[in-house]
């Protein structure tokens, strides 16, 4: 109270805006919507731009990795198993730890990098474990009427047995875009950038609650549009699943 | 089509699954393979298209050894289809059935030709079904598709493993004839599998009886399966009831009637086109009386008595028998020549 009355005269010249839209932040209510309205521009919306962009290269180059990884342990069983033990254990490190692990590695350091390779970390065991299995549940007779009618092992791949794994690859995207969005808030803690700005500076402010909440929210919302959005990708790329009514 | 001396053994195993399987199907021919469990017969298919690699032997088609091709364009020119079907279930039946034509390169115009001309070959509406997933048919009109998709590239071959296996009695044996109408148009050479003796009389020109180990039996025509098999195994395999299966083999269009010089008949009416067993079978229901037997236009054409049929069983070969010929020509033949010998005899 005492630290947000000191600071209170400065507020109108680091703000703008008229003197009455600061009564909510001198009444240090829970949520005050002007201050979103002032600082969205300034704040909000280049940390919620950073965190897409964030969150979206982790889930690219995770899938990335994944997909190859499934297609080897597709063919050849014998991969499956370290992979699972291996991106397991990334996936159980407490994220904190890992970035801090990773910090004093060169190339990386406190850098934007450094939260990417965390990031992606995550998204492996997810997505290659659904990748796998949505290959392995392609029915035995479709993939013997694909051989039995000329189609190469590629042809098969690309044109029966991907299509016919894409539900589960969409639901392991799905769950890992989810992950790496909440995720992204603790990689500002290495990298400035992303949502978890305005929400580390409101924890360390320790009184002034909006930033947090409308970051936060901002996360939550992102996380939401993106799994949404996703959904429809699946439905517009599976038409065929959902005739199975009949 | 024709299989030399071909063995396949699994590795670690002692008994080969085939052994010194030679077998030659004629063009346009329907050849079953058929067997207990672990006869190999379909082992013995899949060889054919190189699902499975022999050991040791050759496969000729049209001449030329498969084993010199590359297998996937092989595959290409052999029609397969299997018992569970395999329709892609994330592509429409017009997409099913364009699989191997889209693999062979041939323009969209033409694809879609061929998909609709396919369809109303195995008895389904294109307008209707085109766009149709496989999840939204029947059963019955899944297995139209997979025949049609295997017919897709016009092979001169097609194999098919149990195609019906999984289909309801009704359907099947409405299948089976649908089936034998196409062929009879199409007339494609045909290696079929089925552990069904009964589905292998009705398919086969010729049937190829495998035992256990990929052994063959016998390979014959029907009517000679059943009125002369080759030892205790086929003649076990083919059932004790194999003189009402070859009455199943002959219509009352090839019989020598009766005719009705004051022989009353039960009353019952059965229609020519009917298979003697199946006239049999009436006439024991109507109590061993005779019947009357009509053609299409509903015209007496004779009557058919207890004593006629068991007269065309009596003697040995007089039955549709010997050369096996289905053909129209070779089975009129036949018949007269039986009605003859056979008419005599029960007058």
């Amino acid at each position: 109270m005492i630290a947000l009355a000191a600071r209170g005269p400065v507020i109108p010249t680091t703000f703008g805006g008229s003197p009455s839209s600061y009564a909510c932040e001198r009444a240090n209510r829970l949520f005050c919507p002007d201050w979103v309205s002032r600082n969205w521009s300034a704040v909000l919306w280049p940390a919620l731009r950073q965190h897409i962009v964030l969150s979206v290269i982790a889930v690219a180059i995770g899938f990335a990795i994944s997909f190859a990884l499934a297609l080897l342990a597709y063919r050849r069983r014998s991969v499956e198993r370290p992979v699972i033990l291996i991106s397991g254990i990334l996936y159980t490190i407490p994220s904190l730890a890992l970035f801090e692990i990773l910090v004093p590695f060169k190339p990386l350091g406190l850098s934007i990098r450094t939260a990417e390779v965390a990031l992606v970390s995550y998204t492996l065991l997810i997505l290659f474990r659904n990748i796998v299995t949505g290959l392995r549940e392609v029915p035995d007779d479709v993939r013997e009427a694909a051989r039995g009618m000329g189609m190469t092992a590629r042809q098969s791949l690309w044109r029966v047995e991907l299509p016919l794994a894409l539900p589960s690859i969409i639901a392991g995207v799905r769950i890992a875009t989810v992950t790496v969005i909440a995720l992204a808030t603790v990689a500002s803690y290495i990298c400035d950038q992303g949502l978890g700005v305005p929400i580390f500076a409101a924890i360390q402010d320790g009184v002034f609650k909006t930033e947090l909440i409308a970051a936060g929210g901002l996360a939550v919302a992102l996380a939401l549009f993106a799994d949404g959005l996703l959904v429809l990708l699946q439905r517009a790329l599976t038409p065929w699943a959902r005739t199975r009514a009949r | 089509m024709e299989l030399q001396r071909v063995t396949k053994r699994y590795p670690g195993q002692a008994a080969p699954a085939i052994s010194e399987l030679s077998l030659e199907v004629p063009a346009g021919e329907v050849c079953v393979l058929v067997g207990p469990s672990g006869s190999g017969k379909t082992t013995a298919m899949r060889l054919i298209n190189r699902m499975i690699e022999p050991t040791s032997g050759d496969i000729l088609l049209g001449g030329r050894s498969v084993l010199e091709r590359r297998p996937d364009e092989l595959r290409r020119e052999i029609g397969y289809v299997i018992q569970q079907i395999g329709l892609f279930p994330h592509q429409t039946i017009g997409e099913n059935i364009a699989t191997v034509p889209r693999l062979l390169g041939w323009d969209r115009a033409r694809i879609a030709r061929r998909g609709d001309e396919l369809l109303e070959l195995v008895g389904l509406d294109p307008e209707e079904m085109r766009d149709r997933y496989p999840a939204q048919l029947s059963g019955g009109q899944r297995q139209r598709v997979g025949v049609a998709r295997a017919l897709a590239g016009d092979p001169p071959l097609m194999l098919m493993d149990e195609p019906f296996g999984a289909i309801d009695p009704i359907n099947r044996e409405r299948l089976q004839d649908e089936f034998l109408r196409l062929q009879a148009t199409v007339r494609k050479t045909v290696v079929f599998v089925t552990h069904d003796i009964d589905e292998a009389i009705k398919m086969g020109d010729r049937i190829a009886i495998l035992r256990e180990g990929g052994v063959l039996a016998q390979y014959a025509p029907p009517a000679e399966l059943l009125s002369h098999p080759a030892d205790d195994f086929v003649a076990q395999f083919v059932g004790a009831d194999r003189g009402l299966k070859r009455l199943a083999l002959t219509t009352l269009e090839d019989v020598e009637l009766v005719q009705p010089n004051g022989l009353k008949s039960s009353g019952r009416r059965v229609p020519l086109r009917s298979t003697v067993r199946d006239a049999l079978s009436m006439i024991l229901t109507a109590g061993g009386k005779p019947l009357t037997v009509v053609d299409d236009e509903d015209h007496v054409a004779g009557l058919v008595t207890l004593e006629l049929v068991g007269g065309l069983l009596g003697k040995d070969g007089a039955l549709t028998d010997g050369n096996g010929a289905r053909t129209a020509e070779g089975e009129a033949a036949e018949g007269a020549e039986t009605g003859a010998r056979e008419g005599g005899g029960s007058a």
